[in-house]
């Protein structure tokens, strides 16, 4: 009796098991994975807001497959917690595409599984050069530091600055945007004054101001991750009577558009090399605006973040396309090598060995414009590539 | 010599910034005994609300910082009444940890919810903003404000806690509330009126410090560390103790950043070892007296 028992209750699991497993015929599953909560919950936002954007625009619909956006929370960077989500994802969920990824380690703890899994992995912002390196199925729609650090560096060289002071956060993505930097700057002729590296979690930068007052440099470079610490950063930097002193150069990171109301006048006419602005000008920005409007009420949050999650859908969308809806990551990654787009941000091209997009890379001014900030831009760069892959 | 100058003012004012947006968290601690982990909470409450009447009600910085101050008074009081009173005087101060701990994570989500995650700003009055000449070095003027109302706090709560019926009270009910209460001391009262005064104090150096330490829902947690820290070096209770707590922490971390850049929070936390090695309650500690 207890025997027939267990055997009809383990027939019964069994039976529910396998009838989880095979996923609902005709909806494929993505798993984004990024910081819905906790201190960056705006970048978490934002990518949900980019991708239901492009829903939104273009269907939910690939060729009768319906695709279906699972996101799960990592709130700060956790390698560990990135690996277990994905595995999770990958087993449980049977997703075809993971995608999302907003910290370098997130991104290279994953490497080993879509490897093993061969499944396509979009990254969102991610933005340290070495992680496409890790693995053939990764795709970036983001950008790197190499990559909107360079063309800066020549710029500035260009503008008749001998001598530059840079201040970096210390940790990869400020370590790559430091090395690019020098190595550019030194390359057109100038000279680096100092090289200052200050912790991520610094509140206070009164010390720092000192110091980059006593280089004695013509110009700053800077660059701290997007968020408060940014703001506080560029509000010292003209409290302490530095902007009458030497210029101020730095990439977009420090001027993301959610922050610039709080930023406000300290900032005005700030010099930034950047991929997207969202004051940038065009039919297909405009569209994409208009809808994230329409959706959202306002376009206050709209930033960098939300276009390369826009674009990472894009992505995913034309790789179910490749494969008419079925699962075959080698095929998908090959149908987008090279593969050429217009974006919300400008013209972009995959670049077939990095798997890095070659895009545009604007120097901006941030004005006030009909009573609101925006980074106007001023410079176009043409066709950049990720400058540190493989370097 | 300009550039020790410039250190020490720089380090002084952050000193301040630090005294200002801790000492609500010293008072709590150190005359009521709690650990109240939801302090910077309450700073947050208080911020956000200046900012928002700033932004939306259109009040000037003066009425927004005492309407945040209220509010944040407002809003604790039914929390001292209902969850903080009973943990008063507990053995074990697990419990403490864990409701205010609890209490910071669901203010953390409430401000997401109600204000999103964008940073909130708290734009100061066109006196206060802007840069200001001392000599050889530059200094913003909000900077000049925080160190004058850092000094303002000091003295008005020198002279409320030493020299008022209220402050001997105080001190009466915290050394011995038994004796104090057969004495026809109120000690609830006086507990909630405590509490409220902690909880305005953090109001004050929620909205005061919000150009050093600025505002996105995360707040709660981020800046706790720095809090406690400057409690425990400058001795729980204290007023003194958290003044020269702020200034040695402040100037320290100033001069170590200037000098060994590279080195980051290194030399503030290794002076926080050193100070509590030496002195294990702090400066000035008022609770094993």
């Amino acid at each position: 009796m207890t025997r027939n028992l267990r055997k009809a209750l383990l027939g019964a699991v069994f039976t529910v098991a396998l009838g989880m497993g095979t996923a609902d015929a005709g909806t494929i599953k993505v798993g984004v994975i990024g910081p819905m909560s906790g201190p960056f919950a705006l970048s978490g936002l934002t990518f949900k807001e980019g991708v239901e954007v492009y829903q939104a625009q273009h269907g939910k619909t690939v060729g009768g497959d319906t695709i279906e956006f699972i996101y799960k929370d990592l709130d700060a960077a956790n390698p560990a917690q990135s690996k277990a989500l994905a595995q999770e994802l990958i087993v449980k969920d049977k997703v075809a595409f993971l995608a999302g990824f907003y910290f370098t380690p997130d991104a290279l703890a994953v490497a080993p599984l879509i490897d093993e899994a061969k499944i396509p992995a979009v990254i969102f912002n991610a933005a340290t050069s070495a992680i496409t390196e890790k693995s053939p199925f990764f795709v970036r729609t983001s950008f790197t530091l190499w990559q909107n650090t360079v063309p800066l560096a020549n710029y500035v060289a260009s503008g008749g600055s001998k001598t530059v002071v840079t201040a970096v956060s210390d940790y990869g993505p400020g370590i790559d945007a430091e090395t690019a930097f020098k190595a550019t700057f030194e390359k057109a002729g100038g000279k680096i004054a100092e090289s200052i590296r200050m912790p991520v979690a610094a509140t206070d930068f009164a010390a720092f101001m000192q110091r980059i007052k006593d280089s004695n440099a013509d110009a700053l470079f800077a660059f701290l991750p997007a968020g408060p610490t940014a703001v506080t950063f560029v509000k010292q930097f003209s409290d302490n009577g530095l902007r009458q002193k030497m210029k101020f150069f730095s990439t977009g990171d420090l001027v993301m558009e959610p922050d610039l109301p709080a930023l406000g006048e300290p900032a005005l006419g700030l010099v930034t090399s950047f991929h997207y602005s969202a004051a940038h000008k065009s039919a297909a920005n405009q569209a994409f605006l208009a809808k994230h409007k329409e959706m959202f009420g306002n376009n206050d949050k709209v930033t960098f973040t939300t276009v390369d999650a826009y674009d990472g859908a894009h992505v995913i969308y034309k790789m179910v396309e490749a494969t008419k809806g079925k699962s075959d990551g080698v095929k998908q990654i090959a149908a987008i090598k090279g593969m050429k787009w217009e974006s919300p941000r400008g013209p972009v091209m995959i670049d077939p060995d990095s798997r890095h997009l070659v895009q545009n890379v604007y120097l901006r001014t941030l004005e006030k414009v009909d009573g609101k900030y925006q980074n106007t831009e001023v410079t176009i760069v043409a066709d950049q590539p990720d400058f540190g892959y493989k370097r | 010599m300009e550039t020790v100058f410039g250190i020490v003012v720089d380090g002084i004012a952050y000193g301040m910034i630090l005294f200002i947006i801790s000492v609500g968290l010293s008072v709590t601690l150190g005359l009521m005994r709690v650990v109240n982990l939801a302090h910077s909470a309450f700073a947050m409450i208080g911020g956000y609300t200046a900012s928002y009447a700033i932004q939306s009600l259109g009040f000037g910085y003066a009425g927004a910082l005492i309407l945040a101050i209220v509010v944040t008074v407002l809003i604790s009081l039914p929390l001292e009444r209902l969850l903080y009173r009973r943990l008063y005087g507990v053995e074990n101060e697990l419990p403490q940890v864990l409701l205010t701990i609890g209490l910071a994570f669901m203010v953390v989500a409430t401000m997401n919810i109600i204000f999103g995650p964008t940073l909130k700003q708290i734009p100061l009055p066109e006196l206060l903003s802007g840069p200001v000449s001392l000599g050889p070095k530059i200094i913003s003027a909000h900077r000049i404000f925080v160190i004058g109302m850092g000094v303002a706090t000091i003295l008005g709560l020198w002279a409320l806690l030493e020299k008022t019926d209220f402050g001997i009270r105080l001190r009466a009910a915290v050394d011995d509330p038994k004796m104090a209460a057969a004495l026809g001391i109120k000690t609830e009262t006086l507990y909630a009126a405590t509490f409220a005064l902690g909880s305005g104090l953090a109001a004050l150096g929620g909205v005061l410090g919000a150009e050093l330490l600025p505002l996105e829902p995360y707040y709660a947690i981020r800046y706790i560390v720095i809090l406690l820290a400057v409690v425990a070096v400058g001795g729980a209770g204290s007023i003194l103790g958290s003044v020269a707590a702020s200034l040695a922490l402040g100037i320290l971390d100033t001069g170590a950043k200037y000098l060994f850049p590279n080195f980051g929070d290194f030399f503030f936390y290794g002076a926080l070892v050193l100070i509590l090695f030496r002195w294990p309650n702090g400066f000035f500690d008022k609770r094993a007296a």
